[in-house]
Formats: C-alpha cells, structure tokens, sequence
C-alpha cells in the first residue's frame, strides 16, 4: 500500500469543506474523486501534498507521514498537475525540466537531461520541446505539465481535472498516458473527475464526495445508478457497451 | 518511478551553448564600452592612454585624474545601477507574474527617493550647497539608505498587498504603481514646498537620475549591496521559473512560494532603495533590460538573470556615455535619456497586450 488518508478534516475559515476523509491507493493504482462542483474534490488533493493543512487526520505515503516532511521532501514523493497551466517564455524541454528541481541544486546533469528527454518520447512531445510554450495548444500545454509531473519521478501523482479545457482526442490520451505510467511504474495516482464515463473507463476506483464526506467509494465496476443519481440530484441509467459502463443522464418529457 | 534512455538531444546543447555565448558576447561588449566610455567626453583620451592609466602606467598625470576620479566610478556606478535594477526587475516581472513590473513601474523607485529625501532634509543625513551636479552631498550614507529602504517596503508592502486581494494583473500593478509613484512624488514635493531656496535647488537636481555623482565610498557601498542581492536574486532562478508557472505547480516543485515572493520582493526593494539614494530615480532599466533580453534567449532565468545583469550594465553605461555627447556641452543626467528610451518601450508593451 502507497498512499493512505485517513480521518483527514479540512475548513476555510470556519466553514467545514471535508470531515473524516479516509481511502488508501496502491501501487499501479488510479484513484477517480467525482461529485458536484464545490464539494472539495481540489481542496482534497491540496491537502494531500500539504499544500493545505488539514485540521485532523494524516496521509501517509509509503507508512512516512506526508504532514512531518519539508516541501522538497514531499516534492520527492507526490507530484502534482494543477488544473489550470500557467505559460512563460520556455521551450517546452526546460518547462519540463523544471520537474527536476526537487532533485538538483542548480546545475541540471546529463542525468536529468537524459529523465527529461525520456519523458518527452514517452508523451510523443519530440516535435515541441523546442518551442516556447506561450505557442502551444492547451492539450499540448496539459502534455508537458504532465510531462513535469512525471520527470519529478514521484510515488504519488495528484492531477486536479487533467482533461478540462481539452478536446476529445487529447483526453482520451492523457487519460491513456497517465495509465499506462501508473501500471508500467507502480507509482499511484488520484485524479479529480467531471466526466463520470471517462473516469469510470480509466480509473479502477472511484470515490464520490458529499458535503464533504465520502458518500461511497469502490471499485469502478460496482458502480450503481442509485449512487450517481444521489450525488448529483440527477437520475441516470448506466448501460454497458463492449464492456465500459457509460452513464445516461434519464431526461424526463 | 524510474526513466531514462541516456539520451540528450543536441539541439537542445546547442540551444544551451547559444545563451552561453550570448552571455559570454555581453561581457565582452560590456567590457569594449567601458573602455570607449572612460576614453570620451569633455576631454577626449586616446585609447591607448586609458589603458596605461588603468593599469597604473599613465604618462599624463591630468588624464589619469581624469580617469580615476571621474569617468572610472561614474562608468562604475553606471554599471552597478544598471545591473541591479534590471535585476531586480527580472525578479519582480517573475516574482509577480507581470510584465510591467520594474522597481520604477511599480513606484517603489519614487518611494525611495522620497525616503532618501525626507532622510537629508529632515533627519540631516546630506548636506545641501548649490544648484549644480554634486549638489547634494551624502554625510550618512547608512541612514540614507535605510530610510530609502524603509519606504520602498511601505510600498512594496502596499503592493504585496494588493496583489493578494485583486491578484497580480498587469493592469492591479500598474494602478497600483501609479497611486505610489503619486503619492511619493507628492511627499517629496511637500519636502521641497518648506525647502529654502539652496535646498530646493539642491532637491530638484538630487531627484535627477544621474550616474556622475557617485565616489568612490558610495559606489563600494552600492556595488557591496547590489552585488550581495543580485547573486541571491539569480541564485533563486529555479523558483523563479517554477512560480512562473503558476503558485500551485511551483508548490508541487517543493518551491515555498509566498517566502521566495516576500524575500525577492525585499531583495528587489534594497537594490532600488540604494541605487536612488546614491544616484536619484533612474526609470525604466528595469523594465526593459529583462524584456530586451527575454525576446533574445527566451524567458529561462537561469539564463534570463545573468544575461539581464550585464545587458543592464550594458544599457545604462551606453546610455550615460551617450548622455554626454547628445546636447554637448550640457551633460544630461541618464535619467532624462532612460525615460525617452523607456516610455516607448512601455507603451510598445502595452499595445502587445502584456505578452511576453
């Protein structure tokens, strides 16, 4: 077992967002957060990293206690996407490379280079690393900061809605990509989700927060119509097709 | 998770080896204008004198006054200022997320002045002769400085501030930059308004940015401190780079961003608070020293950093040689020449709407 959150509570100000928060997610594991907007979902992954302090509770990465440990040592083990990418005037390849940081003090070694230009084959961004990405597409700015992520080469990897902002095409290949890291290098992976076919289609566990609690949390093949209408206030149907459950929103006339 | 195929491109070592050059090509320049600025102005030396003077080897002994006394540390005070301003306003462009920022944009420039000026006139620290070049002189420097220190961190305060609250859009800074600079100038004006008529003379000229008044004391102390902060500003490249791109990415790279914003900010105010006590408000170096240089090799700090300290250098001892000569015989302060240079270069900004 990697990552585990247990009794985690958090509040801003006086206003309780989460209470008593606990899941666990294993090597080669991806872990999907859904539930409505403002539920906490992004303030629960800041609590993870500590980016956030959290009231109660603890997250454990490894059985070391993530709350006890300096910024670059947490830097070490979790790396984290934020959902929305900020652009300077980098090529892509030093945009990336800045994922080495936690691991260099100021010289970048071949070493280093050589992860980074690894990281590049692997998101198939050869064609840009030499461009500034001030003239990329969002789905190519989302690749490198995934690509930064990835070179941090974490045990944990946060990603707050990887897919917003993208078209089709790309989600379907960040989602791919960020499988196939998660199983080739056993590392775990939690994820914020709108999109519930595409989370129940590439994360193998969901959980659905509610009011700041967990309302249910499993495996992604358990889960049940009843559970996403309650959640969401929505009724829906969920139909299987070539084996992906794909969740219908039930319009009534 | 473990990576690698052992593989660098060779573009991008060369990409790398191009900004070394373009660095090592700086200091070369930086080193041929000294060399021309110390040989021009009221009285031209021949190159090959200004070579023996500086090595200690002069024939004439009025050219090695002249040398040594006045062109080496106004050429020196040029480079310090140049260099410590544009570096701080690398910083603070990155630091906040803004391409406008620059000690002068943001009116930590004018609160400075005003501390150094409130410092002379009410606490003592100058004393004040006559209405020409060196009409101010500094007695103590270390109060000086401090109160121009103290006051452009009442502003770079008031602009942490705001930042938090309304965020750092260009447009937040730069309002918030016109409020300061306002407000300061108004302070300083309020100074002057009870100032007797030799004080007065004496204010107006001291508020000229002018690189020619500095001696040897004052330029070691302004070299010491402006050397000590531009070495922590560059040294903090990868944070730079990191906040870039975006406070919570920077947080997932282990970066402690609201300390590396708050101390920049800090390191950035005492570069400004000591470059205007010694040498008046010099605008817009600041600004377009790391904008000039970030069109060239790009926005990397490790890179941008040093390569804006010596393009800065390069521009304010080009623009004082420069000053020298354009309404011959008046020597103009370089303030005046920086302001022309740099107030199209701030409306060119604004027009690219703020890209960098």
């Amino acid at each position: 077992m990697i990552l585990e959150v247990s009794g985690l509570s958090f509040a801003y100000k006086s206003r309780g967002i989460l209470r008593d928060v606990r899941f666990h997610v294993a090597n080669g594991e991806i872990l999907a957060i859904l539930g409505p907007n403002g539920v906490g979902k992004t303030t629960l992954l800041k609590c993870i990293n500590a980016m956030l302090r959290p009231f109660t509770g603890s997250v454990l990465v490894n059985s070391e206690n993530v709350f006890s440990l300096s910024t670059m040592e947490i830097a070490h083990r979790i790396g984290y996407v934020a959902q929305r990418a900020e652009t300077s005037r980098l090529i892509a390849f030093d945009a990336i490379l800045m994922g080495r940081r936690p691991h260099l003090s100021w010289k970048a070694s071949d070493k280093d280079l050589a992860i980074v230009n690894a990281a590049i084959k692997l998101l198939d961004l050869g064609h840009l690393a030499m461009r500034y990405i001030d003239q990329v597409s969002g789905g190519e700015l989302q690749k490198v900061a995934l690509a930064r992520a990835l070179v941090q080469e974490p045990k944990v990897l946060l990603l707050d809605e990887p897919t917003s902002n993208l078209d089709l095409k790309n989600q379907v290949e960040i989602l791919k990509i960020i499988r196939r890291v998660v199983k080739e290098h056993e590392v775990s992976a939690v994820m914020t989700m709108h999109d519930l076919n595409k989370a129940l289609r590439y994360a193998d566990k969901y959980l659905f927060l509610k009011e700041g609690v967990i309302f249910e949390a499993g495996e992604v093949i358990g889960v049940t119509a009843e559970t996403i209408q309650a959640v969401y206030g929505l009724p829906v149907e969920i139909h299987y097709y070539k084996g992906n459950p794909v969740v219908l929103p039930v319009e009534k006339d | 998770m473990h990576f690698a195929d052992g593989q660098i491109p060779l573009e991008y070592t060369r990409y790398i080896n191009r900004k070394l050059a373009f660095i090592g090509g700086s200091i070369v320049l930086l080193g041929f204008l000294l060399v021309v600025s110390v040989s021009l102005g009221a009285a031209n030396i021949p190159l090959p004198d200004v070579f023996l003077a500086l090595v200690g080897k002069a024939i004439s002994k009025r050219f090695e006054i002249i040398i040594w006394n006045i062109r080496l540390p106004q050429a020196f005070a040029a480079m310090v200022a140049g260099s410590g301003l544009a570096v701080a306003g690398a910083a603070m462009q990155a630091i906040l997320r803004n391409p406008l920022g620059s000690p002068f944009t943001l009116g930590i420039s004018h609160a400075a002045g005003f501390g150094a000026a409130f410092s002379i006139m009410i606490l003592g620290s100058g004393v004040m002769s006559s209405a020409s070049v060196g009409a101010v002189t500094i007695s103590n420097p270390y109060i000086t400085t401090l109160m121009a220190f103290f006051f452009s961190l009442v502003a770079a305060g008031v602009i942490i501030v705001v930042s938090k609250i309304r965020g750092a859009s260009p447009e937040t800074m730069v309002l918030t930059g016109i409020a300061l600079a306002s407000l300061f100038t108004a302070g300083t004006m309020l100074l002057q308004y009870f100032a007797d008529d030799v004080q007065l003379a004496a204010m107006v000229f001291w508020t000229f940015g002018d690189v020619a008044r500095a001696s040897w004391g004052e330029l070691s102390v302004m070299a010491i401190v402006t050397g000590m902060a531009t070495a922590y500003l560059i040294g903090n490249a990868w944070n730079y780079n990191a906040i870039e791109a975006g406070d919570e990415t920077a947080k997932g790279l282990g970066v402690r961003v609201n300390r590396v914003r708050l101390l920049g900010l800090f390191t950035s105010s005492l570069i400004t608070a000591v470059v205007v006590s010694f040498l008046g408000i010099i605008g817009f170096v600041g600004l377009v020293c790391p904008h000039i240089v970030r069109r060239l090799i790009g926005g990397d700090h490790r890179f941008l950093m040093p390569a804006t300290l010596v393009v800065g250098s390069i521009l304010l001892l080009g623009s004082d040689t420069a000053a020298r000569f354009i309404l011959a015989p008046h020597l103009l302060p370089v303030s005046v020449l920086t302001a022309f240079m740099g107030a199209p270069v701030f409306i060119y900004l604004i027009l690219r709407g703020y890209r960098r």
